[in-house]
Parts: C-alpha cells; structure tokens; sequence
C-alpha cells in the first residue's frame, strides 16, 4: 500500500512535469516578445529591456525554464502583470467561491443521479429507464450556458427565487452562500449528473445479472438492501472512476458557470487573466487544475479498495 | 457508412446499388439514425443555402432594434436591429463547419498517433505521457489558452478545439489495436511478409473503424459546444461573426429585455448537439452493443 502510493506519486511527476512544460511554453510561443506585451502598449525601450532583464527573457531558453521549475518546486508562480500581485495570493483570494462551487455541485449531482441510475438499471427497459436515459443525452447536449440562461430567466428574473448573479461569502453565512450558489450549482451539475446516471445504470446492469443478486433475491431479501447493500456496492468501482473523471470537465465548466453567474472564483480568474494576456496567472491556473486532476485521479485509485477488498495496490 | 460495407447482399447485381439498398434497409430499421441524418442534412442545406435566402446578417437598422418575434421578424431582432432569424441560419455555417473540421482533424491525428503507439514500443510510451499531459488540463481551459495565443479566427478555433480532443481518440484506437495485434491473423499476415504500412492500412485500420466512427461523432458534438463556449467567452470567432456563441453573448446583456435574443442561438445549438449525440449512440448501439460502457 505504501509501495504503491508512493509509486502513484513519484507516477505523477512526469505528467506534472509535462504540463510545467507546456505551461512554460505558452509563454514563449506568444506571437512576438513577451516583454513587449507584458510592457504594454505605451512602454519605453528602457521598460521593455527592464522587464526582459527582470523576467529574465535575455537568457537562454533552458537555463529560463530550469529557473523556472526551481521557482515551482519551492512554490513560487510569480506575479501577476495586470495587479503586480504574487499568483498565490491571487488564486488563495479567489479560491473559496469554486470550492464551495464544486463541492455543491458534486453533492448535487451524486445525491440526484445516483439513485436515477439505480432505478433505471432496476427497470431497465420500463419508461423510468428510457426517461432516465433521455435527461442523460440531454444533459449532455446541452451547453452550460443554455442551461444558465434558461434558469436565470425562469428562477432570478421570473419567478424572483434566487438571485441572478454574484455570490455571498460563507462568512456572511452559510444559507445565503448556497442560495447565490444554487442557480450555478444546477447549471454545472446537470452535465454532471448526466454522466454519472448513465454510468450508474451501465454497471448496475451488469451486476444485477449476477448469481448473488438473484440469490439475495431468491431468500428473500426486499428490493432495497439488494439494490445498495449487494449491487450498488459492487458497481461502485466503475462509479467512482467517474466521479473523478468528471471533475475535470466540471473545472472546465466552472469557467464559463463563474462568467455567465458573475461569481468571483477561479473560473473568472482565468477568464479575466487570458482575456488580459497575464500569462503568469494563466500558467499558474492551468498548473493549479492539472495538479487537482491527478490528486483526485490518485484519490479514486485508493478508494477501489474501499469498495472491493479484492483490488490489493 | 462503413457498416453498410459489411452488411451488404451476398449476391449483388452490382456492388454500388446493393450497397444503396443495404443501407436503405439499414436506415429504415433504424429509425432514430433516420430521423437523425435528416435533421444533420437539412441543417447542411439550411447552412449552404444561408447567404442566398437570407438578408445580411451583418445589416445594422437601428429602427427596428430588439424587435420581439413578430410577422416581420420571425425570431426578432438584435439591440443592432439586426435579425435574428438571419443570425441564427448564419450561425449553423459556423457550428457545423467548425464540428465537422474538428471531427476530421481529431480523428486523422488520433488514428496516426493510436496505429503508431499500438505497434512501436518507444513512440508508445512517449506518446502515452505526452496525452497524460494534455488529458490533465481540462479542455476549456487548454483551448482559451491557445486561442489567446493564436489569436481569434475560425480556422485557429478548430486547431485549439482539436488539441484537447486528440487524445481521447488516440487513447482508443490504441487499446484496439493492442487487441487487435494479437490476432491470428496478424500474425499471418506477417508470416506472409506483409510489411508494416500495409499491415496498418489494410488489415489494422480497418477492424478500428467502428468505436473511431462512434467517437468521432462525439467529438463532433463537443466540437460545436465547446466552439460556442470559447465564442461565449469571447476567444472564439471575431465577434462580428453570427456564431452562436458570440450571439448568446451579446444576448446576455439583455437577458431581461429580449430574451429571445439568446434563447434561438442556444435552442438551435442545443437541438444540433443532441441531434449529433443521439446518432452517436444509436451507432455505437448497431455497430457494438459491448462499447455502451466504454465510450464517452
């Protein structure tokens, strides 16, 4: 077990490692000299060769990236160019609203999907199966933006529930923070939800036709501790999986949900930062997601052995 | 249509018209593929035909500005007096061009780099890190960032949505190949001397076609959300362009006073995606009912 994590971890560094890379290079694949457009349009020559020097654009490009990794390794994303800020404080700032965000948003769906999924495998082929099955295409189909606008128009214009936009910090308390939250939440959860129900159905299916679902059937057991103490257990590895997996779309859906709902997280952050060219931001951004991704990639590997003693790491 | 190849007639009285008829005979047992091609055919039509039927979608006619959905206007009019009937049919020019462009190119470059990986050790466990790589940044966020890069035209939104999406489809056809490679009659073809492009091309590749279709319509479909959500954003097409994407944006800011404004871009997107979505999985449900858990 300590073997394998810390195999997983040090598994984790070259594709780190490769996004650092390819994070680094963005900035130098900038159309023209990076200095130039950090310095703005109505730079000097002296600003310009200052912020080359200060950034340390005159060197070879090696020796700037193996600087580059060394500021990394102790943590250090640089400075903003737009607020002159240190990006950690930035993201540190800014981090509370997605967090919150997409911890709703994963409560939301799991609470909500789970048991679709479970009753649509239950009766497959009935019409709560084929309803479950069309939410999911549907949930799919459509962008988060068309589901954002649709809910602001029916929930915060009509109907007055909730407000359009902004968001309450959980220090002004933790009803009014949901409340701002949940138009977002619903608009991020139903691609969500989506692949979760479909996948809960696939491999409740496969394990509703296995020998030990019918022998719980046959002594005698009611429908319900069949379905989550024998199968729901069983089908929980495939699941999980993409339970993480799924994050990573929901990162990418937090960009456009904080923009459509105005909420100050690290979807606006990143939208504001490439919209002004701050490439540090961006960097440290797409740094900062890739690393959540593999955390929580390792996470669901463990959590196979919670749910099927079988699987030894 | 590759699948119609395999069904065809035993005994043909000419190989191109029992292949028509084959695949007449396909359709018509299935009809959600049916019903589907025709909405993805009409909306070909609707989109070439576009610039002929339609006004300008760029005229500006500030009289009639944000004009509800009326006998004159259809669908309404923009805060430009500019129609939206017009926009949207223009629009759908964009969506499909755009999934059609980014379907082609992921499964070019995910085929190459998924034949290559499956057969050559080395180019394998490069090749696997590097889409590790890519897979770890989530696909919005590596396409704004190269689409700030690039700068906005429509041919650099189909290169920056492309990126993402390459490896997903390499990964798959990778784990076909592996399987494929070890059957007989591989092993017989190189026994026999065939060497390795033909061995590829013409006894690897086409055994992988069927989850690649599948796949590719998917990719198709998330090619034309994800195509509007860098719009939306405003690091997709120029902003004078009708997309469905920077429409919905202009229609954001009058969410209260035009709602349809935003409400035809985003239903007709809507519609299309699923439109393409529904198609892929009655595909892959025809073609390999074992891939339901697999793909997407």
């Amino acid at each position: 077990m300590t073997g394998y994590l810390v195999r997983r971890l040090l598994a984790t560094i070259p594709v780190l490692g490769l996004v650092a890379v390819f994070v680094f290079l963005l900035l130098q694949m900038t159309p023209g000299d990076p200095a130039v457009v950090i310095a703005g349009d109505y730079a000097t020559t002296q600003q310009v060769e200052a912020i080359r020097q200060q950034l340390g654009l005159d060197r070879p490009m090696l020796e700037q990236l193996m600087a580059w990794l060394g500021r990394l390794a102790q943590g250090d994303l640089g400075v903003s160019i737009f607020s002159r800020l240190p990006v950690t404080n930035l993201i540190a700032q800014r981090i509370e609203p997605t967090l919150v965000l997409t911890l709703f948003t994963v409560v939301l769906s799991i609470a909500f999907a789970l048991p679709l999924g479970v009753l649509a495998a239950y009766r497959a082929g009935s019409w709560v199966d084929r309803a479950v099955m069309g939410f999911a295409v549907l949930g799919f189909s459509t962008p988060v933006f068309v589901v954002g606008f649709l809910l602001v128009y029916v929930f915060a214009l009509g109907l007055e529930w909730f407000p359009t936009q902004g968001y309450v910090p959980l220090a002004e308390g933790l009803f009014g923070s949901l409340r701002s939250l949940t138009l977002p939440a619903i608009t991020l959860a139903l691609l969500y939800a989506a692949l979760l129900a479909r996948v809960t159905r696939a491999s409740m299916l496969e394990v509703l036709a296995e020998d030990y679902v019918r022998t719980a059937h046959a002594k005698g057991l009611a429908p319900q501790p069949v379905l989550v103490g024998h199968a729901l257990k069983n089908a929980a590895v495939p699941i999980v999986t993409v339970v993480g997996v799924g994050i990573a779309a929901l990162l990418g859906g937090v960009v456009v949900t904080e923009t459509v709902f105005n909420i100050p997280g690290l979807g606006r952050l990143t939208a504001d930062a490439i919209m002004r060219r701050d490439y540090p931001v961006v960097q440290g951004l797409i740094l900062l997601f890739a690393g959540v991704y593999v955390v929580i990639n390792l996470l669901v590997d463990l959590s196979y052995m919670l749910f099927d003693p079988r699987i030894r790491l | 249509m590759a699948m119609m190849d395999h069904s065809a007639v035993a005994m043909p009285p000419s190989p191109a018209l029992s292949r028509m008829i084959a695949g007449l005979r396909f359709l018509r047992r299935h009809p959600v593929i049916l019903f589907g091609l025709v909405v993805l055919l009409a909306s070909i039509v609707v989109a070439l035909a576009a610039p002929y039927l339609l006004p300008d979608p760029k005229a500006i006619n500030p009289i009639y500005r944000l004009r509800p959905p009326g006998e004159a206007f259809w669908f309404g009019t923009d805060h430009l007096g500019r129609s939206i009937l017009s926009r949207s049919l223009h629009g759908t020019r964009i969506s499909l061009a755009v999934g059609i462009m980014v379907a082609v190119a992921v499964t070019l470059a995910g085929v190459t780099v998924g034949l290559l990986s499956g057969f050559l050790r080395r180019f394998d466990s490069l090749m696997m890190r590097v889409m590790d790589g890519i897979m770890a940044i989530p696909g919005v966020l590596l396409a704004i960032a190269l689409m700030s890069l690039f700068g906005s035209s429509l041919q650099n939104v189909v290169i920056a949505i492309s990126i993402p999406e390459i490896p997903r489809m390499a990964r798959l056809v990778r784990s076909a190949v592996l399987s494929i490679r070890e059957q007989p009659y591989i092993d017989a073809a190189i026994t026999n001397g065939t060497r390795l492009p033909r061995l590829l091309f013409r006894h690897v590749l086409p055994n992988t076609m069927a989850p690649v279709l599948v796949q590719a319509t998917y990719v198709f479909a998330s090619a034309m959300i994800l195509e509007a959500v860098l719009s939306f954003l405003g690091a997709g097409t120029p902003p004078e362009v009708a997309s469905w994407g920077n429409m919905m944006a202009e229609g954001r800011q009058y969410l209260q006073r035009a709602p349809w404004m935003a409400a035809f871009p985003g239903v007709m997107l809507a519609f299309l995606v699923l439109t393409v979505n529904v198609v892929g999985d009655a595909m892959r449900d025809v073609l390999d009912p074992r891939l339901a858990g697999k793909l997407k």
